[in-house]
């Protein structure tokens, strides 16, 4: 169980991030955090993942738990080692490595390396195409592929937890529901909790099980999926209008002043 | 004929000492994206250390070269620690100039410690000069030679294969990709700095079996320069490629141009042929350059 309680980020000392933010996310579930540009998702996940301090982050209240260890302040590697693997926005696969070699990457801290050759084979089985790739440099694969190996980087950590940074950017549209059904996958047959980042709310909710919602650095809706898809106003903001409403700003701008409020 | 073959082959021996130190330089510029200019102070310091180990403390010659790497590697890695480890997220020129103030200070305890006279290695290797053919070559040559290759072999297994050669090139991609993944970068520096420092030793070791050591070897920092820009700053084959052909062209240069225009064409060469081929590859004979996606 990852628990964050209150957490707030300033960088650089001076810019204030996210303030307040409270989730969980229980053993064996997929939970999603959704919100538009600038709401704060990736800080949050940087904040888990112990990455913040490379962009010159620093979590300045509350405080962050993995099974019951406080984690924040630890260096990224130590958090690695603890479970908790992060997906990276964009990919950011290693472009001069080739696909075999990004997956061993995924695989530096573990300590079993005998098991690893195995599940080189278990990351072929969710995403067979990258078999196929396997001695081809990195750099020279397409979008949805890099972000096939990405989260297959992820597997190969065997983490207790994964965190996904937008799995869904700039990948085409049918590509994108495929990898969506690998996260399922890979939740079910691993067990692996997973915490969604994601913009376009729609797919996102077809996996979770539980979803916040994140503005202006504040969570401010969370519930279950079916309480969100039944909302209005999260109908309104973030799964497109509905056929009557279309075109009328004014519902829109009323919802954001009654969220204000929340 | 064999004037050009002896040409040749000096110029290979001096150019395979090129492409160690040119190592140097690559492997720092690959982690941390900054040239190191004080890689010239450790070559010289190295050659120091074993000259000081064999001469006074009169240590058989392969144990001191033994004992130098060691002492290089800590150097490197205390260079790291307190120097360029405040640096890490600082801006690329904030770190070269922190090295352009180290080799300054590296070069000033060399001379307060070993002064400015040229000193020289008590015989290693046996000086009766190797024959083949027309072609004479001292074994000094021959065992730099050797000793190179093996380094550069031993270079090339473990990056391509080792654990920690895959750390090393992950870092040197995506250094937030690498964190994400769980390697520590800090300590991938920290090893690319002993490791930087070591290759530096031996070349400095080697140079001064050949040359004696004496102040000046620092400036082969400077002459390697135009080594690593010529194979692109961040191929490790293209440094050592772009070494044994500096070494080459150097030796043709000072063989057959410098009688007829006048000596000191040797030095200069190295730079003229960076020039002229930057011109045609601005990001040199191997460099990356950014792999594009059609």
């Amino acid at each position: 169980m990852l628990r964050i309680n209150n957490v707030e980020v300033v960088y650089n000392k001076s810019i204030l991030a996210i303030r307040g933010v409270s989730l969980e996310v229980p053993d064996g579930k997929i939970v999603a955090l959704l919100g538009s540009n600038g709401a704060g998702k990736s800080t949050t996940l940087k904040a888990i993942s112990g990455l913040l301090k490379q962009e010159g982050g620093a979590i300045t209240e509350g405080t962050i738990e993995f099974e019951k260890e406080q984690i924040h302040g630890m260096d990224p590697d130590k958090i690695v080692e603890k479970g908790i693997f992060q997906c990276i926005e964009g990919r950011r696969v290693f472009t001069h490595l080739t696909v075999e070699e990004n997956l061993l990457t995924g695989a530096y801290t573990r300590k079993d390396r005998k098991n690893i050759p195995d599940d080189i084979e278990r990351v072929y089985h969710y995403f067979p195409k990258l078999k196929m790739l396997r001695k081809k440099l990195s750099g020279l694969l397409s979008g949805g592929e890099q972000q096939m190996l990405a989260i297959g980087r992820g597997i190969m950590a065997r983490p207790k937890i994964l965190l996904l940074d937008e799995p869904s950017l700039g990948i085409a549209p049918l590509l994108v529901k495929e990898i969506f059904e690998n996260i399922k996958q890979i939740n079910t047959e691993e067990g692996t909790s997973i915490l969604v980042v994601e913009q376009n709310a729609n797919i996102a909710l077809s996996i979770a099980d539980y979803a916040y919602v994140l503005e202006n650095g504040r969570i401010v809706m969370q519930g279950s999926v079916d309480k969100l898809l039944s909302d209005e106003s999260v109908k309104a903001a973030y799964l497109g209008f509905d056929k009557k409403e279309k075109g009328d700003i004014r519902e829109v701008k009323s919802y954001k002043k009654i969220k204000r409020f929340v | 004929m064999g004037f050009l073959l002896q040409m040749i082959i000096t110029g290979v021996v001096v150019g395979s000492i090129y492409a160690l130190v040119a190592l140097g330089f690559v492997l720092i510029y690959r982690a941390s994206g900054a040239l190191n200019l004080a890689n010239g102070e450790f070559v010289l310091i190295g050659s120091y250390i074993c000259l000081t180990l064999v001469a006074v403390y009169q240590i058989p010659f392969i144990f001191a070269f033994l004992l130098t790497l060691v002492f290089n590697v800590l150097l490197g890695m205390i260079v790291e620690r307190v120097v360029l480890r405040p640096l890490i997220n600082a801006p690329t020129i904030s770190v070269i100039m922190a090295t352009i103030g180290l080799s300054s200070l590296l070069a000033g305890f060399a001379h307060m410690i070993w002064g400015y006279q040229t000193q020289s290695y008590p015989p290693v290797f046996p000086s009766t000069p190797i024959r083949m053919g027309e072609i004479i070559i001292s074994p000094v040559y021959l065992w730099s030679f050797i000793i190179v290759i093996i380094m550069l072999i031993l270079f090339g297994l473990l990056f391509k294969y080792s654990k920690l050669g895959l750390a090393m090139r992950a870092v040197a991609d995506d250094q937030m990709a690498a964190s994400s993944v769980g390697i520590s970068v800090k300590n991938v520096y920290l090893i690319t700095w002993g490791f930087a420092s070591l290759v530096a030793a031996v070349g400095g070791v080697l140079l001064g079996n050949i040359n004696g050591v004496d102040a000046t070897m620092a400036t082969i920092g400077l002459t390697v320069l135009p080594v690593v820009i010529l194979g692109g700053l961040d191929s490790i084959l293209g440094a050592i490629v772009a070494g044994f052909l500096v070494g080459i062209i150097q030796n043709l240069t000072a063989g057959y141009l410098e009688p007829i225009l006048g000596g000191g064409l040797k030095e200069v060469i190295p730079f003229i042929i960076v020039t002229l081929i930057l011109m045609i590859k601005p990001h040199g004979l191997f460099g990356k350059g950014g792999i594009e996606r059609v």
